[in-house]
């Protein structure tokens, strides 16, 4: 195993050389946006006066690179740094803003493989048959409505309509679990678009390892079909699909943002969007490592996972 | 500085918090005047429902939107509407402005000046902080000195300037001196500008427990989230009559409009014209209109061509198609503007005709200033709702003209300054504020945030005339002389103005309709209750 272990080194090296880079293009762009973060503060009473005050009181009068440097030489020690918009440390807004989030993530992942994964191989044991062509046309079907309009038809139906749950998690702050029932429409939308994309990818490395030698040899000893199926084909159609999983990480932080928006859960997507319109760059840079580093650790997992069940697919490190 | 917020569309869909005052929008994203005096508190008559009489009991909670995981209850950095409603259940001013935005008195009871208008004595009414002490002199002389001072940049120092708190002092424990730098005959306008809050002398933690004197005492505060608040029993306007109040923080539109149609909150702010037509007088919830809360412009740079020549500018005024304007992107909500600031304040100019579109006139004007096929650039941004529609039904209008309008969307997040200084024809927008301190801000030569470079010794000359009057009616000419001026070939095309809209649960009374976003019965709870 110990060319595994140097591999995994390597890919942890790379990753930590990737969050590094992701942050400085991060800042870059940061600094690139128009308007600072006095500006953002002065609003619609830019006196330049007030501005400038403003800008010598959060140190924005000093040089990018020596501010980046500072903020590099803290996170070295572990510091964050501190909002340039209220003051308080960083590492306060990622903790208040991560349970909601990662609330989310896990509930959305814990029940986006077995739905991914039932769906693709319904789908592919039917192949060609209508229950084929009816998990085919939802999927495509939903994976064509955006999450915002998907997340605003939910509320209208189950919440405003039928009055079966909460329309938001207007209230709950980050006590969500105590809510269990506001959680079930964002998870929902969460959920929507990423099952879709699984569940045909599972469809059709399903359909392909169905198709080959070894399962046909399977068949041929004698072991019952849902053996052959989950035993033998799924390990094959699963690898492509553990790598999209991973690749759904970075698209539920967009959908984590539209959802937190829409049902008012104040997690991690939350605190971006408003560190970005007030260009407060040292809680954008906290977020960009957060989210490099949670990006790089799940894709290493996922290509570990696609190593282990398919070996022969010779995964690049 | 008293602007009031508009949202801003951080994505298209994504409405959030406004700024108040000023310039601008929710975001995206408050001003406050004055009147008469001493009577604070929505009348029955006035109320929407406010008839009944109040029980006593309950917990409102009201959604805004805030500006996240940043926000503070420091009175003093108030900047968006979410932060004023918090404040102003927490504080008092020593004024607030009335639904005609003239300064009515709060914690003040009443104020005089000398002959010159340059010192003024005010006299604080009996109160005390939620700590039990009284309210005194030194606590509001250490406020104001908290948010003049030159290394912090409080939004209401601009307003405070007038004042020399130096050479101002306490007579007593209920009367402060105000020792002004100039005549300032509107100086009850300061007393009730945005973000004037008067706190205990004295350092304090605003986010774990802030001391005011306001109606509601603090509970407990998370940022981007919630505040929760109770019962100021002891409050000198009287108790209010909910046991708690919360405020949650709901930067989406429709979140708000669907909590409040799920019962998990009683009372959304600024709601979305389209949302108030598709629910008033369904009965599920109550819709509230606070008219005349927004004023919507283009603001023309007078200093550089084509506007500096004053028949251009009298041609834009006659392109524009007013009731187009309010139908199209305020969807009929508001009400249509005559190119002056204050529809409804003390002071506005109401004797002035209304202007109507007029092409032909516009045409022949332009031809006489040797601008035909005239070629401009109106500058926008999605930072206010109802902008860039706005401006795209504008570019129409005056393409009827021969005008060809090119609008250039820029960032949200610095468009009031970008807008300042550069280009010639923006969007722009403002809250509620008194007439006197749109003048001072925004139509003096040094005036801070002059976006039409309005800068006329003459004019300058007649507002100080106007500040250095004692007499009410000389004073309402001087304004009338200015706002003629201004009407007749003023930078400010000021096409309409917008109607703040407010959802209720249908069990909450005593929401005052007449207030303006930014005075002081706007997004006021202490005379609200649950019936």
């Amino acid at each position: 195993m110990s060319g595994l272990r140097s591999w995994i080194a390597r890919r942890l090296l790379l990753g930590v050389g990737q969050t590094a880079a992701v942050v400085l293009l991060v800042f870059a762009l940061t600094e690139a946006l128009p308007g600072d973060a006095a500006v953002a503060l002065a609003g619609d009473q830019p006196d330049p006066a007030r501005i400038a005050a403003i800008r010598e009181a959060m140190e924005l009068d000093r040089p990018a690179h020596e501010r980046l440097a500072d903020w590099a030489a803290g996170l070295s020690r572990g510091d964050f740094g501190t909002s340039l918009a209220s003051g308080r440390p960083v590492s306060t807004y990622i903790a208040d803003g991560f349970g909601p989030t990662v609330l989310l993530a896990l509930l959305t992942v814990a029940l986006l493989v077995p739905v991914g994964v039932g769906l693709g191989v319904l789908a592919a044991r039917h192949e060609g048959r209508r229950v084929d062509r009816l998990v085919s046309s939802v999927t495509l079907g939903v994976y064509a409505v955006p999450e915002f309009a998907f997340g605003v038809l939910l509320i209208t139906v189950f919440a405003l309509r039928l009055g079966w749950l909460p329309p938001t998690a207007v209230g709950y702050g980050t006590d969500l679990l105590a809510h269990p029932a506001a959680l079930v429409l964002p998870v929902l939308v969460l959920l929507s678009r990423p099952v879709c994309s699984l569940a045909r990818l599972v469809r059709a490395g399903m359909i392909d390892a169905l198709a080959s030698p070894y399962v046909a040899q399977a068949h041929r000893y004698g072991i019952r079909g849902a053996r052959v199926r989950y035993a033998h084909a799924l390990p094959n159609a699963i690898a492509p699909a553990a790598q999209q999983l991973a690749r759904t990480v970075d698209w539920l932080l967009c959908g984590v943002i539209v959802v937190e928006a829409l049902y008012v859960i104040p997690g991690l997507g939350t605190v971006l969007m408003n560190a970005v319109a007030e260009r407060d760059v040292p809680v954008v840079q906290g977020l960009a490592v957060v989210f490099g580093l949670a990006t790089v650790v799940l894709n290493l997992g996922a290509d570990l996972v696609a190593r282990r069940f398919a070996p022969r697919a010779g995964v690049a490190a | 500085m008293n602007d009031a917020p508009l949202n801003d569309p951080r994505f298209p869909g994504l409405r959030r918090r406004g700024f108040l005052a000023a310039a601008g929008g929710a975001a995206g994203l408050g001003a406050l005047a004055l009147t008469g005096c001493g009577g604070s508190g929505p009348s029955a008559g006035d109320s929407h429902k406010g008839d009944g009489k109040p029980r006593r009991g309950g917990r409102l909670r009201a959604a805004f939107a805030g500006g996240g995981a940043s926000e503070t209850l420091d009175p003093h950095l108030s900047n968006l509407f979410a932060d004023v409603a918090r404040a102003k259940a927490l504080f008092d001013k020593l004024a607030d402005y009335g639904p005609d935005l003239s300064a009515q008195p709060r914690l003040a009871s009443a104020w005089e000046s000398n002959a010159g208008l340059d010192r003024w004595k005010v006299t604080l009414r009996e109160a005390t902080f939620h700590d039990g002490k009284p309210v005194t002199a030194q606590d509001v002389l250490h406020s104001y000195r908290r948010i003049t001072d030159p290394k912090k940049a409080f939004r209401a120092k601009a307003s405070l300037e007038p004042i020399d708190l130096r050479a101002s002092r306490a007579l007593d424990a209920r009367t402060v001196e105000f020792t002004l730098k100039r005549p300032t005959a509107e100086f009850p306008n300061v007393l009730a500008a945005f973000g004037a809050y008067i706190i205990p002398d004295g350092a304090q933690d605003f986010d774990r427990n802030p001391v005011g004197s306001g109606p509601f005492r603090f509970v407990s505060f998370a940022p981007g989230r919630s505040a929760v608040l109770k019962r100021n029993d002891a409050y000198w306007d009287g108790a209010p009559h909910l046991d708690e109040l919360e405020f949650i923080v709901a930067n989406e539109e429709s979140a708000r409009v669907n909590a409040l149609l799920g019962g998990q909150i009683e009372y959304a702010h600024e709601l979305n014209p389209t949302t108030a037509r598709a629910h008033e007088g369904k009965g599920q919830i109550e819709i509230v209109r606070l008219r005349n809360s927004a004023m919507q412009s283009f603001a023309m740079k007078t200093d550089r061509p084509p506007f500096d020549d004053k028949r251009v500018r009298e041609a834009f005024f006659l392109i524009a198609d007013r009731e187009e304007l309010v139908d199209g992107a305020l969807s009929g909500a508001g009400e249509i503007g005559n190119d002056l600031f204050g529809k409804g304040y003390a002071y506005y100019a109401e004797g002035l005709p209304q202007r109507e579109q007029d092409l032909d006139r516009a045409k022949a004007l332009l031809k006489e200033a040797g601008a035909e096929h005239l070629e401009v650039t109106l500058d926008t941004s999605p930072v206010a709702a109802g902008f860039t529609e706005a401006a795209t039904i504008f570019r129409d209008q005056a393409a009827k003209a021969g005008v060809t309008i090119t609008v250039k969307s820029g960032s949200k997040d610095s468009y009031w300054k970008d807008i300042l200084d550069s280009g010639t024809l923006c969007s722009y927008r403002s809250g509620a504020m008194p007439i006197e301190a749109h003048i001072s801000q925004r139509l003096l030569t040094g005036s801070t945030t002059n976006a039409t470079k309005w800068q006329h010794k003459d004019f300058d000359a007649l507002y100080q005339q106007a500040q250095s009057t004692r007499a009410e009616a000389d004073r309402a000419a001087v304004y009338a002389r200015m706002q003629r001026r201004l009407h007749a070939e003023g930078g400010f095309l000021v096409w309409g103005f917008a109607d703040w809209i407010l959802g209720t649960a249908p069990a909450v009374r005593g929401v005052e309709t007449k207030a303006p976003a930014n005075s002081l019965d706007w997004a006021r709870f202490d005379k609200v209750w649950l019936a």
